[in-house]
């Protein structure tokens, strides 16, 4: 809650640095010694003192506060004393187990970031191939434009001919016509004339060459008659 | 660097009282110092991967010096410390 409070005062976008990605977490917390001290103590002290000089340092510390009262020993004494002892041998027996869990959380969180990424990074490979197939696809563009061509280069023809045969058809009907025409008057006008001539022989027989041609007719009949009976 | 510019613990001793000058005590400022002493201690010990209990051991027992500290009147008084 401290945190959070006092991070909204922090400055924003106000360096150059570029703050994605963000630099990886330090492994390890700053080394400290019995939990308490940071190692930076001991080696602010080893030049002048070596090893035992902030061990010395905070054995006599702690027997001026004892002996000048400045840290006096009640009943609060007694119960940080087993306070601690607790706490520590908690922390000596289950810190490793804590510290296994804690890290087992982080992978999970870190896995599944690393999957989404993954994720990622597959769909846009997928998306790349389908792009590149789609350029090698319109290489072909040529072929599709011949083949467009070639249709309609038929079709045109199809309709020229289609055309050209609808000419020849009516053409040649107005000839048929023509020559139907010429046919039907010379048959009118040749059975006219036969009819015609019919009529007038038929009219010119008269009563008289009727009677002679049948005399005629009778008398050739006997002869012929005469001719096949002298045949048998 | 300049002065005003270092940390307290590149500060040398002869030099204290020119920095403390130079130190900004308006309440922005000692905000701002408050809360870059607090991010620098989180960077350093708690935001880890693999921290331990210094990280907060130390708070703790910061806490604990702050408030004896702070109850050192009422516990060294001597009616106190006969009624225990």
């Amino acid at each position: 809650v401290v945190c959070s409070v006092l991070h909204t005062t922090r400055p924003l976008h106000t360096t150059q640095q570029c703050l994605a990605p963000l630099p990886p977490l330090p492994e390890k917390g700053g080394e400290v010694r019995y939990g308490l001290i940071p190692e930076e103590f001991f080696q602010f002290l080893y030049p002048k003192t070596g090893v035992t000089g902030p061990y010395m340092l905070g054995t006599g510390l702690l027997l001026y506060f004892l002996s000048k009262e400045i840290y006096v020993i009640n009943h609060e004494t007694v119960a940080a004393a087993c306070i601690l002892s607790v706490i520590v041998y908690g922390i000596k027996k289950y810190g490793s187990d804590v510290a296994a869990f804690a890290d087992k959380l982080n992978e999970e969180k870190v896995a599944k970031a690393l999957a989404v990424k993954n994720e990622a990074i597959k769909d846009l490979e997928t998306a790349i191939e389908q792009e590149k197939k789609e350029q090698w696809r319109i290489e072909g563009r040529n072929y599709l434009f011949d083949a467009k061509r070639n249709n309609i280069a038929m079709l045109l023809e199809t309709n020229y001919r289609e055309r050209l045969l609808m000419v020849y058809n009516e053409v040649k009907k107005r000839l048929d016509y023509q020559v139907a025409m010429q046919n039907l008057k010379r048959q009118k006008e040749q059975d006219h004339m036969i009819q015609w001539v019919e009529k007038n022989v038929v009219q010119s027989i008269t009563p008289q060459q009727q009677k002679e041609s049948i005399a005629k007719c009778i008398l050739d009949l006997k002869a012929l008659s005469k001719s096949a009976q002298a045949a048998l | 660097g300049p002065l005003s510019e270092r940390r307290l613990m590149d500060v040398r001793l002869g030099e204290l009282p020119a920095w403390l000058a130079t130190c900004d005590f308006s309440p922005q400022g000692l905000l701002g110092g408050a809360q870059k002493a607090w991010s620098s201690y989180y960077d350093k010990y708690i935001n880890v991967k693999r921290g331990g209990p210094a990280g907060i051991s130390m708070l703790l027992a910061g806490y604990c010096l702050l408030s004896y500290g702070w109850n050192y009147q009422h516990i060294s008084k001597i009616s106190f410390l006969v009624s225990l």
